[in-house]
């Protein structure tokens, strides 16, 4: 019989079992048993410098391997800042596993000091969560933890630790099987709906294939590449599902939605067919819904049952995996080429190229679209890039061409600002050799700049590009479009980014110009520690093309066209 | 088409579950019209009789969102099906000697029984469907109804292989083949 433990130590184990090297997190009362009982166990501790960005850096660790990120907390305050890490992670289906200290069980409900109902907080944020009473439940709980967080549609599971459970002695068993009697992660596509899918993808003239975060998180690229040789299918991607298939294939079209590019948008509303992979028809990727895509079909394929039919209603819904359903449709679909509808594309994509900033001549204003195409070119495609929300996200969307995989981490469906310094730092543990460059508007980069701190103490280096255009540029840019131009509240002063990086002791450039672009981008990758570039770009430029919210998919606000560009 | 669907949930008996399935109505946006949970024949299964106001899409993805919940075993739309369908009311009437006789006339055309009595008032308790409730209810308010209590819809599927036993072997299964996981 092994040995009597505590669960504090039952909590390490478990972590060590599930094949957890680091976690980040922040201590405090309820959660320092845990704390006290980390040293002796392969596990580095990173310490945030705010609960939220713990979860974030949990997250970004989690979209970067694939694996579980964890974060950890005390109890009240400090898993109440967790909330917005949580809920960043729900929207994405990322899967982290967040433990939070809690008051003594005795004091559970007293309104002790520091003590928040935390499991009844995140209900809704979560796709399961647990409080934790008792030593011997802290290691199988953790288990099912991970489990439910991987498995199926990933997402956030927080488990609540009081500080008795984490005091108390068990007799840990790491091996016992999960018994999770109503959860069905996974479903079995069936043939029959294959074969109707097949039928569909044979049949249409103008079809279009989505490519959604499903298609990263399955790991179904080359798949996803098999179908599209086959049938001679175009590819638009969501903001997820960029990477999900190469860029520079000549099916890739590009990103669709509120800022995606006119021609995949219009294709969309030509289209005689939608397949739909791993994708939620959220409502920045339809435009109005009355009128989206109505001449074409839909087939759905889709992990998640509750997603089919909500926003969009299909014609065959293939609840399963991607990659299965991939699997299946592969072979069944018919060879043919679709010469037509290629060429009806390309003349789409003439016409918006024609809009396009990068044909602009260069007149020495540094522009942010201009900062990621160098950023693209000089890392040839190649980095790993961690993007905030706002203008500069809609551009790095659009102007650096992701061929792989994983290798653009961005809050999609909550939108949290403050999410890309934190969530590169945690990247950073998941690919240790990858170049890595957070991109952040000065309005996100403040959100979560104590961060740099963090990277400082702990010995992390990423390369920071800070948009700074003295806006809140997404929101004064529709400030601007639709309340006349009152700048309510947007406009933000910054400190100097270059001094307060160096007092953190990190590196720091500032670019004012585009021919200084290169020279300090090559500076920042021969930094061995966090290099700071602040890019002062043009302070009112706006993202195009843009669907107002609600507006046709094809309705779009367009670029002037460029003078001098045919 | 909105209307009244009625869904018969295996959960399990564990603490938070039924403030689980709560939150999800309430996020999702889902209109409950009733909701009663209580235990079953088998230990460590609560089963829910959940009526909500919705149309046939609404349906679908109530399900598909409940399924969703880690602790839910079993769920089926049984409202397509012939059900026996049961709510028990109890009604305080305010009466005195006088009205009593009328009012346990009323009593017996519904069915229903008077289980307490008092000096000014008595207590009627009554089983049936909603409409049935609502009748009598009705015919009680004129005297004077003081208080009113009501338990929500229960349902089991009519005939042999009743939804009941198909959503406890669907249960079981799912167990069973967790099991083999």
């Amino acid at each position: 019989m092994t040995a009597e433990i505590t669960g504090a130590r039952a909590l390490w184990e478990a972590l060590v079992a599930e094949g957890v090297d680091v976690v980040f997190g922040y201590p405090g009362g309820a959660i320092m048993p845990a704390y006290d009982a980390l040293p002796g166990y392969p596990i580095r501790h990173v310490l945030c410098r705010h609960e939220q960005n713990a979860a974030h850096m949990a997250d970004g660790y989690a979209r970067a391997s694939g694996r579980v990120g964890v974060a950890i907390a005390t109890s009240g305050p400090g898993a109440t800042n967790l909330v917005t890490g949580i809920a960043t992670a729900m929207l994405d289906s990322s899967p982290i596993v967040c433990i939070t200290g809690q008051v003594p069980s005795t004091l559970i409900g007293s309104d002790a000091f520091q003590e928040t109902d935390i499991t009844g907080v995140t209900l809704p944020i979560t796709k399961h969560n647990y409080l934790v009473t008792r030593a011997e439940d802290v290691a199988p709980i953790l288990r099912e933890a991970f489990y439910v967080a991987r498995s199926g549609r990933p997402g956030p599971v927080v488990v609540d630790i009081t500080k008795d459970a984490q005091l108390g002695l068990c007799r840990p068993d790491h091996g016992a099987p999960v018994r999770l009697p109503g959860y069905r992660p996974r479903r079995r596509v069936e043939a029959a709906e294959l074969d109707e899918a097949a039928r569909l993808i044979d049949a249409a003239e103008r079809p279009l294939v989505f490519c959604g975060h499903g298609v990263v998180k399955a790991e179904a690229t080359a798949l996803l590449r098999e179908l599209v040789d086959k049938g001679d299918l175009p590819v638009a991607c969501t903001l997820l599902g960029l990477g999900g298939f190469p860029a520079s294939d000549p099916r890739h079209l590009g990103m669709m939605g509120m800022h995606g590019e006119a021609w995949v948008n219009e294709a969309v509303q030509r289209a005689d067919l939608l397949v739909a992979l791993g994708m939620r028809f959220d409502d920045r990727v339809t435009g109005n819904l009355a009128s989206y895509a109505r001449g074409a079909k839909k087939i759905h394929v889709e992990l998640d049952p509750a997603e089919v039919g909500k926003n969009v209603a299909c014609d065959v819904a293939i609840v399963g995996d991607v990659k299965d359903a991939l699997r299946g449709l592969v072979p069944r679909i018919a060879w043919r080429r679709r010469e037509g509808w290629r060429a009806e594309i390309a003349a789409l994509r003439e016409d918006a190229e024609a809009h396009d900033v990068q044909r602009l001549p260069d007149d020495g204003r540094l522009l942010a679209a201009h900062v990621m195409a160098d950023l693209h070119r000089l890392t040839g495609g190649e980095a790993l890039v961690v993007t905030d929300v706002g203008q500069h996200q809609m551009w790095e969307a659009q102007y650096y061409r992701h061929e792989a995989p994983r290798s653009l981490i961005t809050s999609g469906g909550l939108g949290t600002m403050g999410f890309a310094l934190p969530a590169a730092i945690g990247a950073r543990f998941a690919r240790p050799g990858d170049e890595i460059w957070v991109i952040a508007g000065d309005g996100g980069f403040q959100m979560s700049a104590a961060e740099l701190s963090t990277c400082m103490q702990e010995g992390v280096q990423v390369n920071v590009a800070i948009i700074n255009n003295g806006y809140l540029g997404m929101v004064r840019q529709w400030q601007d479009l639709f309340y006349e131009k009152r700048y309510v509240a947007t406009p933000i002063v910054s400190p100097d980014f270059v001094k307060l990086a160096e007092a953190h002791g990190l590196s720091a450039r500032r670019v004012t110009r585009r021919d200084e672009i290169e020279g300090a981008v090559g500076f920042a990758r021969m930094q061995r520690r966090t290099c700071v570039i602040e890019f002062q770009v043009a302070q009112e430029d706006t993202v195009y093309p843009m669907v107002p919210a609600g507006n046709d998919l094809a309705d779009m606000i367009r670029r002037p066209r460029m003078k001098g560009v045919s | 088409m909105t209307e009244l669907r009625t869904f018969a949930v295996l959960v399990e008996d564990v603490p938070g579950v039924l403030n689980r399935v709560a939150s999800l109505f309430r996020r999702r946006n889902f209109n409950i019209v009733s909701l009663n949970v209580g235990r079953t024949h088998e230990r460590g299964v609560s089963r829910m009789t959940v009526v909500v106001e919705a149309d046939a899409r609404t349906a679908r993805l109530v399900e598909a969102n409940l399924y969703k919940l880690v602790n839910v075993l079993a769920v089926e739309d049984i409202s397509e099906r012939a059900t026996v369908t049961r709510d028990l009311a109890l009604i305080r009437v305010s009466a005195g000697a006088e009205e009593r006789a009328a009012i346990l006339q009323i009593c017996e055309v519904f069915r229903a029984r008077v289980v307490d009595v008092a000096p000014s008032s008595l207590v009627v308790e009554i089983t049936g469907a909603q409409d049935k409730i609502e009748g009598l209810a009705k015919l009680l308010e004129p005297f004077g109804i003081t208080e009113m209590v009501q338990t929500g819809a229960i349902a089991l599927t009519r005939g042999a292989d009743t939804g009941a036993t198909a959503l406890h072997r669907l249960a079981t299964e799912y167990a069973a083949a967790d099991r083999a996981a």
